[in-house]
């Protein structure tokens, strides 16, 4: 018994203090994880950060390029940029970081499903998630937005029906690596339950490549909230999203260039943010969890 | 007169982050054509280390220190890249430790070995015949078929017979064997080491047998080195390393030895503590701090090394001649 | 080898079957009759009867599904109800532009990558090698509708070089190849990242393998050393990465079309799903998922044939 207990803990990887000051140390980590908690803090206090009302038309100042007043100009409808922008992180870090939670939590049920229900569930669950991955995200997205019309109720379903296979795969497969090792076979001869060994053995095992595949999925899912609402598929106006402040800017873009600079640098930075983020995560909690590519 | 191969006072680090390992502290030895030498130790004595140099394929975060490693009276360290390479595979071959992994998992082993004999000269189908040859020497019956056939098609003892072949192939002055056993079972071991001496005849240079296991010795080797903490512990013939060992670490190794335990014995022996720190190594002698023998001079002074007979020496304070 | 590949090809109609049946539902499961939905705003009874009809949606459920994959098998993927055109003629007419936006991009991508990749495992541990590193991860990170819209502010909006918007005259091959510099770059960017840091990790990972070793102690020049024993292993995961990429290559495209109104699958889809245009969304996702596990698929066959090993173990 306390053999099996002494090698649990070699095979745990390091985390905790060690991984959080390890993470320090990594410029590239530090970097990413400055511009999150920024953007966190921006999105949570908006209306206190926001100069102007992100939906106040006045069609009188439209079209205004930068200045003391309006720090990143006006749009066509004479609405403040850096207002709508500020406005902006609130809807892509919510609806993000929304959708990312409930898969990660469905992801992990079916993944526990399958790694321990019956067989033939195993393998109803793993044609479903090879088929969901096999499908073309973009693709599964548009012909759900189709279905079920436009708007962020749909944003998050498309983005949690994309991102729950892959949990769910994670999860598996951490699963039956586990239940294969020598000192779970050990805890199951002395009659340990599943209960005991999915809480003491597989959730503290499965937490560290869980988080590191949630925080580099987020940026995926930013890039989708922003292109879908760019392509007046997403989050609809008069809602300031950066993806639908980037068509504006897009459609005036030879007479107000500046409303695309503008629109695209937070996007820029936060997607930056959440990957300098994930990848030092990676490296500080589990450096040989291989690296994904978003669908 | 100078031997085949020969080892002088050879020092090896390796740059590391916890600081610098001195893996090799003055190494010496030497072997005459025809003759097979052991070298033995535990884990992290610096053998494989040996082994490398020996071949002149050290890793790129080491470097010789002092020393040279002459073969034919050449420093093969010394040599440019270039010229080591074409050393290696001709005058001196390796058999490597591990023979899961000691082939490319994607190409076949006819192309791999077909490859290995680029030094011969001969055109590719006449090296396949030639190695077909070989298989069959090392006890391969169907030697085309496995020719064919790729790594991973293959079991462990039959990878390390194609692995002999391979080097005996380069007809080498000398050849090397890394752990040539170790990841193999006893059955595959016993086997192995049958062929090695049966074949011994066919090669015409020098043997080294680098491993941690005495039997492998015993069975093979003319003479023994005895490595401890990067050093040359005891060098001896090797019926006199196992009927007079003098180095209180050798007779500890040939103690804790499971296969000359006689019957009844109950408990295995083992050596208390641990080998030296070899980023810090210690003033005195390595091994003092494990040794039911040591007193204040072998805690603070090197060790001499002390000629016991014309053969036999031991690095060690308490051994007189 | 033909074993695996059976097993292979096999598995890929599997997933398809599910995909369609999982389409075949949402279609019928959703709130409202399809039909309508199919229509759109312009639904009167007389269409509604007729499309009814024509989609079956008067028999029996195992009747439709068995329709539904006759028709599909035979090429038959439904009408476009605003043209009025067989929807798989719509989605070939525009699909080689797609096909080739995507291959121009993963082209120079895949060329600079290697190159990034190979220097950085040359410079491996200095600043050029860590450089390259954060190069590469911000690379990937950058949306490629943002790339889009920024290389067309510069350079085709300010410095007026490259066409803004378009493919090109037809049969003007040199108007064609200009407007498709930007729109490459815009997709091609991230893969760079991508494969630089794969070939950098797999080319360290093979570069210290004991067989590499043995290679090198059988006295094998480098250049046979590297090319023949790591660089056939290292390609693997490449491969692997560039076909399951397929998709994320698809997703850009989507976007990069539309900023630079360029005919192709993506601003097809688009243009049908705001128009609710049915027929065409789904004709389309089932047609770029079958060229999708296609692709998957073919290169599962390449690696099998590179590294046997896979061969044994059909991946689960």
């Amino acid at each position: 018994m306390s053999c099996a207990v002494e090698q649990t803990v070699e095979n745990l990887p390091p985390r905790g203090r060690g991984a959080l000051a390890q993470l320090m140390r990594d410029p590239m980590g530090m970097t990413g994880a400055v511009l999150v908690v920024g953007f966190i803090l921006l999105a949570i206090f908006a209306p206190l950060l926001a100069p102007y009302d992100p939906i106040q038309i006045d069609v009188r100042h439209k079209f205004q390029p930068p200045s003391l007043a309006h720090w990143a100009g006006t749009d066509q409808l004479g609405r403040d940029m850096l207002s709508r922008l500020i406005w902006g992180a609130r809807v892509a870090l919510g609806i993000s970081m929304t959708a990312t939670g409930i898969a990660g939590a469905l992801g992990l049920l079916l993944g526990l499903v399958a790694g321990f229900g019956p067989r033939w569930l195993d393998a109803v669950l793993v044609l479903f998630f090879d088929s969901f991955s096999s499908l073309p995200m973009i693709m599964f997205a548009l012909a759900v937005i189709t279905v079920l019309g436009p708007g962020i109720t749909t944003l998050i379903i498309v983005i949690v029906l994309v991102s729950v296979p892959g949990y769910g795969r994670l999860i598996r497969a951490q699963t039956l690596a586990l239940k294969g090792a020598d000192y779970i076979q050990a805890e199951r001869t002395i009659g340990a339950s599943s209960a005991r060994i999915i809480l003491y053995h597989l959730l503290p095992n499965v937490v560290g490549p869980l988080v590191i595949l949630l925080s580099m999925d987020i940026p995926v899912v930013i890039m989708l909230e922003a292109g879908l609402s760019y392509l007046n598929l997403g989050v609809g106006p008069p809602t300031p999203s950066w993806g639908n402040i980037l068509y504006d800017g897009y459609t005036s873009l030879r007479s107000a260039p500046y409303m695309v600079i503008a629109g695209g640098i937070p996007l820029i930075l936060c997607t930056l943010g959440f990957t300098f983020l994930g990848e030092g995560l990676r490296d500080a909690l589990d450096p040989k969890l291989k690296l994904r590519v978003a669908r | 007169m100078s031997a085949l191969l020969e080892v002088a006072e050879l020092s090896v680090t390796y740059r590391a982050e916890g600081g610098d390992v001195n893996a090799l502290r003055g190494v010496s030895l030497m072997a005459e054509a025809g003759e097979v030498i052991g070298i033995v130790g535990e884990s992290g004595c610096g053998k494989s280390t040996l082994a490398a140099a020996l071949i002149a394929l050290l890793e790129t975060n080491a470097t010789v220190g002092t020393g040279e490693v002459r073969l034919n009276g050449r420093d093969i360290l010394s040599l440019p890249e270039a010229e080591r390479r074409k050393l290696r595979g001709h005058d001196i071959a390796m058999i490597s430790q591990d023979p899961m992994t000691a082939f490319s998992p994607v190409l076949t082993m006819g192309d791999q070995i077909v490859d290995f004999q680029q030094h011969s000269g001969l055109s590719r189908a006449a090296r396949r015949a030639r190695a077909a040859d070989m298989l069959r020497k090392v006890g391969i019956a169907d030697a085309e078929i496995c020719l064919r056939r790729y790594p991973h098609e293959l079991s462990g003892g039959m990878r390390q017979r194609v692995a002999v072949a391979a080097a005996l192939m380069a007809n080498p002055a000398l050849l090397v064997a890394d752990e040539p056993t170790t990841a193999l079972d006893v059955t595959m071991e016993a086997q192995i080491i049958h062929m090695l001496r049966s074949l011994r005849t066919e090669i015409n240079g020098a043997i080294v047998i680098v491993t941690h296991h005495l039997g492998v010795i015993g069975e093979l080797c003319d003479r023994v080195y005895v490595m401890y903490a990067g050093q040359v512990v005891e060098e001896a013939p090797v019926d006199d390393l196992y009927h007079a060992p003098r180095h209180p670490y050798t007779q500890a190794l040939i103690a804790c030895d499971p296969g000359a335990l006689g019957a009844g014995q109950g408990v295995l022996p083992t050596i208390p503590g641990r080998p030296p720190d070899l980023t810090a190594p210690p003033p005195g002698c390595g091994f003092a701090p494990r040794c039911p023998l040591a007193d204040g001079t072998c805690h603070s002074k090197p060790p001499p090394r002390v000629r016991v007979s014309a053969q036999q020496t031991a690095l060690c304070h308490k051994v007189v001649s | 080898m033909l074993g695996y590949s059976i097993k292979r090809v096999a598995l890929a109609l599997l997933i398809l079957v599910v995909v369609m049946l999982g389409m075949f539902a949402m279609v019928y499961v959703i709130p409202g009759d399809p039909a309508s939905i199919a229509l759109g705003p312009r639904a009167t009874p007389e269409l509604k009867a007729l499309l009814i009809q024509r989609m079956g949606l008067d028999q029996s459920l195992p009747n439709q599904i068995w329709h539904f994959f006759r028709a599909a098998a035979t090429g038959d993927l439904g009408i476009d109800v605003w043209s009025k055109r067989p929807v798989l003629d719509v989605i070939l007419e525009v699909f080689p532009k797609t096909l080739l936006l995507g291959a121009v991009s993963l082209c120079w991508a895949v060329v600079l990558g290697i190159g990034l990749g190979c220097l950085a495992v040359i410079w491996r541990g200095t600043f050029i090698d860590r450089l390259l590193g954060v190069l590469s991860v911000s690379m990937i990170a950058v949306p490629s509708f943002v790339i889009a819209l920024y290389s067309l502010l510069i350079f085709a909006v300010w410095l007026g070089w490259l066409p803004a918007i378009g493919a090109g005259q037809s049969g003007d091959w040199g108007s064609q190849a200009r407007a498709l510099i930007l729109p490459s770059f815009a997709i091609g960017v991230s893969w760079v990242g991508y494969i630089a840091r794969l070939v950098r990790a797999s080319m360290l990972e093979v570069m210290g393998a004991n067989h590499i070793r043995t290679a090198r102690a059988f006295g094998l020049p480098e250049t046979v050393v590297v090319l023949k024993y790591a660089l056939r292993i290292a390609i693997v995961p490449t491969i692997a990465i560039i076909a399951i990429g397929a998709g994320s290559i698809l997703s850009s495209a989507v976007f990069v079309e539309t900023v630079f109104s360029r005919p192709g699958i993506g601003t097809l889809i688009t243009g049908a799903v705001e128009k609710r245009n049915y027929p065409v969304v789904m004709g389309t996702v089932l047609f770029m998922t079958a060229f999708y596990l296609f692709v998957v698929t073919a290169a599962d066959l390449l690696i099998a044939r590179l590294d046997p090993r896979v061969r044994d173990v059909l991946r689960g």
